[in-house]
């Protein structure tokens, strides 16, 4: 299990210096002079000097991507160019307002859609799986941002239940902060309901028909002895592994979501950054962004041997 | 749960030994039957969308804005007074447009990839796929936009966008199809023959690529159109006026409470494509279960 | 012996609910206590969906159509769920087929054995334990504490069997269903995990009904057989007499296809040997870790043989033996660490001069129908491809010999446009044949081609290969793990054991005296046959000298 745990987090190191490599790439492919595209239009001379020794601009690239990351490490993802703010700490405290979002909506969806799979799959091709299956499709092929639309528009304008615009951080003052972000989780928590619930559906089928099920049942163990006890954990892997994707996707496809309801999260960030040119901001959301999903995967992987004991011995 | 119960459905039976016959043709599922009119449909209004449209998408009509479903206009008008069913019809062409392009660009280029880095396997192999499994570590559009923030955020841009951020999917598809491919009996047959590697490679794995190929870029092109759909409502995707669901979904937002119409109609028009290509991807990998395949 | 029947099915018929086909037809047979009974059938026979049903498990898309199962008087398909699974686990037990798929991978070996006792027996957990500890023990485990806290993929196929035996036979049920229990083991160890069966039933009074498509092993062990074919059952009676004097056509084919010897062949003098290896030594990489590397393993160590022209070569050995690795390594197909192979005297490099001879000349046949055709060409296009390599052939040449080959392996016109997926594996297995001699090759490297097979369907195979071998006169290196198969169409034996030779030499000196302690395990396991009078067989078994079970 330690070699396992090792050899995964190895994997995950190179992957990371790559993506690193990429996103530095990917600011540097823009046509301009790197330090005036840093500063925008509040760019002096002087500024321009100064900053243009501090990236080691005059040295190969190899050793500007070394004192790149050496900042990185540090924390130091350089200033916004609209909001003169250090990006880290902002690209933080809007990680914080999309994260609740996220984890929250994953979390109740998981709670729901994975049990509700498991028995769709028990009860194969029955009312009940059929209408579970059906639900799940079309939840998953309304997108996100006119789910959100609709249900604002039908809880906040038609209903006013909800507020339409805005949101004051739980921190501040926690009944109003949850009003405010109901929607946006409920959004999210429809749409993933479809995905995960399909998900485990599927890999409790597979599991279903192997001959361990069997022998269970031939051991004279109850239908829900058989379905809990064996099929369950045996089937849980993959969907385990897609809960890890739909995190990542969500951190990149909450734009929309925030959009819609004027949440200041990581994905409006990064949108709003792009707008405006802000290539500080949008060198720290894409390097933090695609950390964090790396990191959630690794989790998953390292968790994953609970379900299938097997991966250890590869 | 009925407490009776003697009959628990069980592992799959025995198969006949002999199947002499072609397999005889099966009818298709409701799935594929309802998937398959939906994306017909939606390929038909764009084909037309293309060519006519009931009024031009583009003209302005001051008088008309922001006018209900009526028999003059089906869909009613936007803020511009421009008819929406129109506008519905030209935007499916665009985005069914863009989308094939992308397809089309990430599976050519993925599975140039795939195909070379199955073949050299050893370290090559290892190093493109280290390069590979980090650009699929920028999850969903976020390598879209940071592409679209090099490129530029326009029609074109998007297809270079998507397709780049895409590519790593196929490519990784397309190598392992190759890799479990070649530990195949009939590659190893072909070598014994005296057949070279590069034509083994053309004659008997490329062609045995094509089927799962074909499912992923089915599933694919949906994705694309939900994320060109999703950029164009962020506003980093086709620019107004010209018209494509996703912003005319954006466009609708402050005149929702005035004009539901505006905001229902380009969702819902997404929201069957999109389940039509699901229905339609569920059909097909039903059909190419292995599992349904005759066994000894 | 009882006269009541322990199981008595009666008329039992199982169609497919959609189709209305009838894949169990009235079939009738009993088990009374304490015997073993066998069930013998091929694919299709209906034979597992039979012994499925004597404990309730009926796929969803079957329907019982007739009949009754009554288990120890009671009726099986009257069972309301609560007796059904009181019955199962302690009256009727079962042990499948794939040792690799029927533990759950994720629950510890204790828990899982001891899930069924603490369902059916009242007893506390240090008791249960101790049961299962002494069970484990006794099925020739060598850490039975070890083991409680294991999981499943830790151990070998031939290891998971003894395990399920042992959950199973733990509740001493009255009935034990064995479902093809030693099929996809090695022949060796197939042989230690059926003793070990009956060995522990015979213990405890438990009957057993024996499923499989292994004639000989049904014959070895069960008093009683039940012959099905189709979903009928065509005969059943006392071994002897089914085997002796075999009433129904299809027992009589069975029968016959179970290997025969045939007379020594005499060859023809030859001075180079067709094939010639000389300390062959090959290896496999060890295991790429990031920071080292594992060792090479060695597969063959140091291997020498010759084969003449036109001789029969059989390869024998069980799995890990390296036989594969020798036919892939004479077939080009692994590069040798050390040693050589010469085709006709000459060496074949690349580079040799020799090498389009041998690349031409040396053709092999798969072992899996299902995997050595491409699944995107026809027929036509699979036997002509490797005739685009022979020089100075034209179109019509070519498209006669395909057509010649095809009938030469039985297969007509009309075959030559279908596709792979269409045809049966003994169909497919000729197509896999006819492509290796469709360029007259002088030498053809067979790895274990009828192993796929079901029994009736090898017999025919084999008898095809043996025709096409006397016609052509192609040498062959003939790779197997079955000695049966073995007996009928080889010249000579060579035998393989981790990557070395134990034992070589003519047929049968092989089989009448065998010297090499691992060549009589090998034979112990494979009956001997002699003809009766009445067009039947009757099966002796050689005892192996030192008989000690190995745990395997």
């Amino acid at each position: 299990m330690f070699r396992f745990a090792l050899t995964r987090i190895g994997m995950a190191l190179p992957t990371l210096l790559i993506v690193a490599v990429s996103v530095f790439v990917l600011i540097r492919l823009i046509p301009g002079d790197p330090a005036q595209l840093m500063l925008g239009d509040l760019a002096t001379p002087a500024s321009l000097a100064d900053l243009r020794a501090r990236l080691g601009l005059d040295q190969s690239l190899p050793v500007q991507f070394g004192i790149w990351i050496g900042n990185v490490v540090t924390g130091d993802f350089g200033q916004s160019i609209s909001s003169q703010q250090a990006v880290l700490p902002l690209i933080l405290s809007r990680f914080w307002v999309s994260a609740q979002i996220v984890l929250v909506a994953v979390l109740l969806a998981s709670c729901v859609a994975v049990p509700a799979g498991v028995i769709a799959a028990w009860k194969q091709d029955s009312a009940l799986d059929l209408g579970l299956v059906a639900t799940a499709t079309l939840l998953l092929s309304i997108p996100t941002f006119w789910l959100g639309l609709l249900l604002l528009l039908f809880f906040g304008l038609k209903l006013e239940w909800l507020p339409v615009v805005g949101y004051v951080s739980i921190a501040e003052n926690p009944w109003a902060g949850i009003l405010y972000l109901v929607m946006p989780i409920l959004t999210l928590f429809l749409h993933e309901i479809g995905v995960i619930l399909r998900m485990a559906r599927a890999s409790t089928l597979e599991v279903l028909r192997l001959d361990y099920i069997t022998h269970a049942r031939a051991k004279g163990l109850s239908e829900r002895a058989v379905l809990w006890r064996h099929a369950f954990k045996n089937a849980f892997g993959p969907t385990w592994t897609l809960i890890g994707l739909v995190l990542g996707n969500l951190l990149g496809g909450i734009a929309v979501v925030e959009t819609v309801f004027t949440i200041p999260g990581l994905g409006r960030l990064l949108v709003d950054a792009i707008f405006a040119r802000d290539y500080p901001v949008i060198q720290g959301c894409m390097l933090f962004v695609a950390f964090t999903y790396v990191l959630v995967n690794l989790v998953i992987d390292l968790c994953y041997p609970v379900f299938d004991p097997r991966v250890t011995a590869q | 749960m009925s407490a009776h119960s003697p009959m628990s459905s069980d592992s799959t039976l025995s198969g006949g030994a002999s199947v002499k016959k072609a397999r005889r043709m099966k009818l298709p599922a409701p799935n594929a039957i309802v998937g398959g009119t939906l994306i017909g449909i939606l390929l038909v209004t764009a084909c037309i969308g293309a060519l006519w449209t009931p009024y031009d998408p583009l003209k302005l009509s001051f008088r008309e804005k922001l006018a209900a479903p009526s028999a003059l206009h089906w869909l009613g008008t936007d803020e511009f007074g421009r008819d929406v069913l129109s506008r519905l019809m030209a935007g499916a062409a665009t985005s069914v447009w863009i989308s094939i392009l992308t397809v089309t660009l990430a599976v050519v280029f993925g599975t140039l990839i795939g195909l070379f880095s199955g073949y050299m396997r050893g370290w090559t192999d290892r190093i493109i796929m280290a390069f590979n499994d980090a650009l699929l570590a920028f999850p969903g559009i976020l390598l879209a936009l940071g592409l679209l923030a090099v490129v530029g955020a326009n029609k074109y841009g998007i297809i270079v966008a998507l397709g780049i951020a895409y590519t790593p999917s196929v490519a990784r598809v397309v190598r392992g199809t190759v890799l479990s491919l070649r530990e195949r009996e009939f590659i190893a047959a072909s070598r014994v023959m005296g057949n070279s590697e590069g034509f083994t490679m053309a004659r008997h794995i490329l062609p045995n690529c094509i089927a799962p190929l074909t499912v992923l870029a089915t599933s694919m092109f949906g994705y694309v159109l939900l994320a060109e759909s999703a950029l164009s409502f962020l506003g980093l995707g086709v620019p107004p006026p010209a018209p494509t669901w996703g912003n005319m979904l954006a466009g609708s937002r402050p005149y929702i409470g005035q004009a539901v119409w505006l905001g229902i109609f380009p969702g819902l028009c997404i929201s069957l494509t999109l389940l039509g290509i699901n229905l339609l991807g569920d059909a097909v990998r039903d059909r190419l279960d292995p599992r349904m395949r005759g066994s000894r | 012996m009882n006269t009541s029947p322990l199981l008595d099915v009666s008329g039992l018929t199982l169609k497919i609910g959609a189709s209305g086909r009838t894949v169990v037809n009235d079939v009738s047979f009993q088990v009374f206590p304490g015997e073993i009974v066998g069930i013998v059938g091929e694919s299709g026979s209906g034979k597992t969906l039979a012994a499925r049903a004597v404990m309730g498990f009926i796929p969803p898309a079957v329907r019982l159509d007739g009949g009754t199962i009554r288990f120890d008087g009671q009726d099986v398909m009257a069972m309301s769920g609560k007796d059904l699974r009181t019955m199962r686990g302690s009256k009727v037990g079962m042990v499948f087929q794939e040792p690799m798929t029927s533990l759950n991978p994720s629950m510890l070996i204790g828990r899982q054995l001891d899930e069924g006792l603490a369902l059916h027996r009242k007893l506390d957990a240090p008791a249960r334990r101790a049961l299962i500890l002494d069970m484990l023990r006794s099925v020739g485990l060598r850490d039975p504490e070890g083991a409680l806290t294991a999981y499943p993929h830790q151990f070998s196929g031939g290891m998971r069997q003894r395990i399920m035996l042992a959950s199973v036979m733990l509740l001493k049920p009255a009935l034990l269903l064995a479902d093809e229990p030693t099929t996809a083991l090695d022949a060796v160890v197939q042989r230690d995990v059926m003793e070990l069966m009956v060995e522990l039933t015979q213990a405890n009074d438990t009957a057993v009904l024996l499923i499989s498509h292994d004639l000989g092993m049904v014959a070895r062990y069960c008093s009683r057989i039940v012959v099905m074919c189709q979903g009928d059952v065509v005969e059943q009676g006392l071994s002897e007499d089914i085997l002796a004097r075999p009433q129904h056509p299809y027992t009589r084919k069975l029968l016959s296809a179970m290997p025969h010897r045939l007379p020594v062949r005499l060859l023809p003098e030859a001075k180079t040997p067709i094939v010639s290896v000389s300390d062959l030594v090959v290896e496999y990489p060890g295991r790429q870790g990031f920071f080292r590397k594992g060792e090479a393993k060695r597969a063959l160590h140091g291997i020498s043989i010759d084969v003449r022209p036109g001789e029969v070569v059989a390869v024998v050995g069980g799995s890990g033996s390296g036989k594969t690795t020798l036919g892939q390594s004479i077939a080009g197909l692994v590069k040798p660490a050390g040693g050589e192979i010469r085709f006709n005297g000459k060496p074949i490099q690349k580079s040799d001069a020799a090498y389009w001879d041998y690349r031409l000349n040396c053709q092999m046949v798969f072992q899996d129908p299902y995997s050595s055709l491409d699944p995107r060409m026809t027929i036509r296009q699979l036997v002509a491809e490797p005739l685009r390599l022979v020089p100075d052939m034209s179109p019509a040449e070519r498209k006669a010999r395909v057509a010649e080959v095809l009938s030469e392996v039985g297969l007509g016109d009309g075959f030559a446009e279908r596709y792979p997926h269409e045809l049966s594996g003994g169909q497919r297995q000729r197509i896999a044949i006819a492509r290796a001699i469709v360029r007259r090759p002088s030498f053809v490297i067979a790895d274990e081609p009828v192993s796929a097979l079901d029994v009736t369907v090898r017999a025919q195979v084999l008898e095809l290969f043996d025709e096409l071998q006397k016609k052509h006169g192609f040498s062959c290196l003939f790779i197997s793990h079955d000695l049966g198969v073995v007996e009928q169409v080889a010249d000579r034996v060579i035998v393989m054991q981790d990557g070395r030779i134990v034992e070589e030499g003519p047929r049968d000196d092989i089989f009448d005296n065998p010297k090499h302690p691992y060549t009589q395990k090998l034979l112990a396991a494979v009956p001997g046959l002699e003809s009766t009078p009445e067009g039947g067989v009757r099966l002796f078994w050689r005892r192996a000298e030192n008989d000690a079970a190995i745990t395997g």
